[in-house]
């Protein structure tokens, strides 16, 4: 079995300038903590994000930036692809003084667009968005006499990941509402760092026990710790 | 303030049977949970990836692997369930959900609803609104009929569009409202208000309907 155990550090060494990196999270729960410290300490620029949303900056936690929140106060990030950003007004900010790019994508056919990404289908089909702004610049599809919109894949150079439960062959399980864009992303870049609050040894636990299958994980990261509030 | 979007919120709770699963909104809409008819027990959706959604959860006792739509730490019930963003969305669409309440900045004769951008502010985004409007059964607007006297019940939006012709249901301080083919028709009205008042706190037509109710208080 391929050795897959690194240090934060080493799973995010390949992270370049100007790359694409999913994240995964929910205003922060079910973010991969360890590894968004460790990409703030290499310190890349001009990233291009791809999460739920902006994470949640210190004055919406109490204590530290959160998740995505991290990326965005180390100016690291140059676009941002969410489904909301209301909680962070660094993106607004950065909207308005033209340091951030910020695409906004309803919620359901973000996941979906990568879930295609990860599926290997060349889009989807969603009724979500027809005669909206959203639907500028897409195709819309009359299927059967009700009209759809044309949402493309959308994948990564790589997907930072948290699980609460995982082996050492990367098979995992994230814990209840944590779970978010975890499992889609795991499948959508080509490099993928999984960080975990529980590792076991291969075997250990019933395979029922994880959601995912290890053959999506590249990298595997044991001390995610919960948050805490 | 409180007390008609408590009158809201009750009136809205009635549209509910016992079963249904439900999405409610940030604000208002979440109050609709506290006035459900004895017997009634609906499922709550959240749409960041649970069914089976309960109340705040208690300061000291949160579990912070549990989370609604707007990041407040809340309790789930011992029927949930937990899935992720595209289990959650599929739910959505493919009409898994029977009713979803939310505000609105404005809704029209057609249907359609606009509340996603707020002119002159900064944009928050839509989150799950766009797939929730166009995939629940039953699109229950329940809102002030009034922006501080300016219409949000106009006869065409004209801020940009959640969804079009997507809204089956307008519950307000001042009546319930149904959006027909033909236009919205109101159905019940509340005894604190004339049909002159309600008219004139309405931008488009009022279709008042020949079995006019008073809208029913608790």
């Amino acid at each position: 079995m391929i050795n897959k155990i690194r240090t934060a550090e080493e799973a995010v060494a390949g992270i370049q300038d100007g790359m694409t990196i999913m994240v995964g999270g929910f205003l922060g729960t079910g973010s991969p903590e360890i590894l968004i410290d460790a990409l703030v300490k290499k310190g890349v620029k001009h990233l291009t994000v791809i999460g739920n949303d902006g994470g949640l900056p210190a004055a919406a936690t109490g204590t530290t930036d959160r998740g995505i929140a991290k990326l965005l106060s180390a100016g690291m990030v140059d676009h941002i692809i969410a489904s909301h950003v209301g909680m962070n007004p660094l993106i607004g900010k950065g909207m308005n003084d033209g340091s951030l790019e910020c695409t906004l994508v309803p919620q359901g056919s973000l996941a979906e667009k990568i879930r295609a990404a990860g599926a290997g289908l060349g889009g989807v089909l969603t009724p979500t968005g027809v005669g909206t702004i959203i639907a500028e610049g897409k195709e819309t599809i009359n299927i059967d006499g009700k009209d759809y919109l044309l949402e493309k894949p959308l994948k990564a150079d790589y997907a930072l990941i948290r699980a609460s439960v995982c082996d050492k062959f990367g098979n995992f399980t994230c814990a209840k509402a944590t779970k978010n864009f975890n499992y889609v992303m795991a499948m959508a870049a080509d490099t993928v760092a999984i960080a975990t609050e529980q590792l076991y040894e291969v075997g250990e636990k019933d395979p029922d026990t994880y959601a995912m299958s290890g053959i999506f994980a590249t990298y595997i990261v044991g001390g995610e710790k919960p948050w805490q509030i | 303030m409180a007390d008609l979007k408590a009158r809201i919120a009750s009136r809205t709770a009635k549209e509910f049977k016992d079963g249904d699963v439900a999405n409610l909104g940030i604000g208002l809409p979440t109050m609709v949970a506290n006035y459900l008819p004895e017997g009634v027990h609906i499922v709550l959706h959240s749409e960041n990836g649970f069914t089976g959604l309960a109340g705040s959860a208690e300061k000291g006792k949160e579990d912070v692997d549990v989370i609604n739509s707007g990041g407040a730490y809340v309790t789930h019930t011992p029927e949930a369930n937990f899935f992720d963003t595209a289990m959650s969305f599929s739910i959505v669409r493919g009409g898994h959900v029977d009713a979803t309440v939310l505000g609105a900045m404005e809704v029209d004769e057609h249907g359609n609803l606009a509340n996603w951008i707020v002119p002159g502010k900064m944009v928050a985004g839509m989150g799950g609104a766009m797939d929730l409007v166009v995939g629940a059964k039953k699109v229950i607007i329940s809102m002030l009929h009034t922006q501080k006297g300016a219409h949000k019940i106009l006869k065409e939006c004209t801020l940009p569009y959640t969804a079009l012709g997507v809204v089956d249901l307008i519950i307000t301080e001042m009546g319930v409202m149904e959006v027909a083919p033909e236009g919205i028709v109101l159905k019940e009205l509340h005894p604190d208000f004339t049909l002159d008042e309600i008219k004139a706190a309405t931008g488009c037509e009022l279709i008042i309907s020949p079995d006019l109710k008073p809208m029913e208080e608790e």
